[in-house]
C-alpha cells in the first residue's frame, strides 16, 4: 500500500495547543502544504500574529517571527523590502487584523505590498475568553453581549475582503472556508495562489478563511461547522472578490 | 485495499474524521483514553474503508495518515 496522505514535511512534530475541533489546525496544514508544493520552505519567513495563533512559530518548520498585536502586516512589509527575495506570510485572527491591526492591514494592502496574508476569521476572540469581535455577528451570543450583539451600540461586522477589494494594491481577495471536505480543497488552492501570486510579484494577496471556535461558541466541534455553515457564510458570502495585478482596477 | 493509521497521542477526539468519513466506519475509542485524557479515534472496519482520505483532509491535528 502506498501512502496517499501524510502530515507535510512543513509542520513539525509539535502536538497543537489548540482546543478539540478548532480549524486553525487545518489551516496550519494548509498553509504548511503550499510552502511545501511551492518548494519555498528554506526562504519563507512567516509572520505570527497575537491571538490562539501567536505560537505558530512552533509549528512551521520555516524561520517564523512574532509581531506585536495587530502589526504583522508592518513587521511583514519590513522583512519583504529588506529580503524582497524571501516569501513572506502573515497568519492573522480577526481580533489582530480587522480590529487592533485594521490601520496596517489597509495601509499595507493599498502600499501593494508584495505578501501572503491568510486572515482566520472565527467572528470571536478566542485565545481571551471568547468576547464580541468586530466580525462577530449581529445578535452573536459572546461573553460581552450576553444577549446578542446589539448592532445599535456595537455597529455592524467588517468585511474585510469586500473592504480590501475595492483597493488597487490588492492582487488576490478571496474567502473560503474549511468546514467540509470540498471547501478544504477550495481553500488550499486559494492559499497556494496567494503563495504564487507573492513569487511572481503581482502585489499583495490575501486570504479569508471562515473558522470555527467550538470552545468560546459553546458547542461540539461538528456542531460549530453546522453553525458557520447557517450563519456566518449567509453573512460572509464565499469567494472570489478581486484576483488580477496590484494596480488593477475593481470593474 | 485501503487503510487510516490514526497517531493516537496527537488525536483530540473532535469527531470531525467521524464526520466526514463518507463510509461511517470511525468511531470513538471509549475503553482507552490517551495521555491527554481523550478518546482517541479508531478505524473500526478496516475492509470497508476506501482510502479516500476525507478523515484526514478534516483532521485539525494532522492525526490520520492514509494508505491505499
Amino acid at each position: 500500500m502506498a501512502v496517499v496522505f501524510k502530515k507535510p514535511s512543513t509542520l513539525t512534530d509539535a502536538p497543537l495547543h489548540y482546543c478539540p475541533g478548532c480549524t486553525h489546525g487545518i489551516i496550519h496544514r494548509l498553509v504548511a502544504e503550499a510552502i511545501e508544493e511551492l518548494g519555498v520552505e528554506g526562504k519563507t519567513v512567516g509572520v505570527a500574529s497575537v491571538g490562539c495563533s501567536v505560537m505558530c512559530y512552533d509549528y512551521f518548520t520555516c524561520d517564523m517571527v512574532q509581531a506585536p498585536h495587530g502589526r504583522a502586516q508592518a513587521v511583514a512589509t519590513g522583512l519583504k523590502r529588506a529580503k524582497p527575495e524571501n516569501v513572506i506570510f502573515t497568519y492573522q485572527g480577526d481580533g489582530d487584523l480587522a480590529a487592533i491591526g485594521t490601520a496596517e492591514t489597509v495601509h499595507a494592502a493599498t502600499r501593494g505590498e508584495n505578501i501572503t496574508v491568510i486572515f482566520v476569521n472565527n467572528a470571536i476572540y478566542g485565545m481571551t475568553g471568547g468576547q464580541m469581535a468586530p466580525t462577530s455577528l449581529p445578535n452573536q451570543i459572546t461573553q460581552t453581549t450576553p444577549y446578542g450583539r446589539d448592532v445599535n451600540t456595537a455597529g455592524y461586522p467588517v468585511r474585510i475582503c469586500e473592504l480590501l477589494s475595492t483597493l488597487d494594491g490588492v492582487a488576490l481577495a478571496q474567502r473560503v472556508t474549511v468546514d467540509s471536505v470540498k471547501n478544504v480543497n477550495i481553500a488550499k488552492k486559494a492559499i497556494k495562489k496567494a503563495f504564487q501570486n507573492q513569487i511572481e510579484g503581482k502585489g499583495y494577496s490575501i486570504v479569508e478563511v471562515l473558522s470555527t471556535c467550538p470552545t468560546n461558541w459553546g458547542m461540539s466541534p461538528v456542531d460549530a461547522l453546522g453553525w458557520l455553515q447557517e450563519n456566518m457564510i449567509p453573512y460572509y458570502p464565499l469567494g472570489v472578490f478581486k484576483d488580477g495585478t496590484k494596480g488593477d482596477r475593481l470593474k | 485495499m485501503a487503510r487510516i493509521i490514526v497517531d493516537e497521542k496527537v488525536c483530540k477526539g473532535c469527531s470531525m474524521c467521524i464526520h466526514a468519513c463518507p463510509k461511517k466506519i470511525i468511531a470513538l475509542a471509549k475503553d482507552r483514553l490517551n495521555a491527554k485524557g481523550y478518546h482517541p479515534a479508531q478505524l473500526i472496519d478496516e475492509a470497508a474503508c476506501v482510502g479516500c482520505a476525507a478523515c484526514a483532509t478534516m483532521c485539525p491535528d494532522t492525526a490520520i495518515t492514509v494508505e491505499r
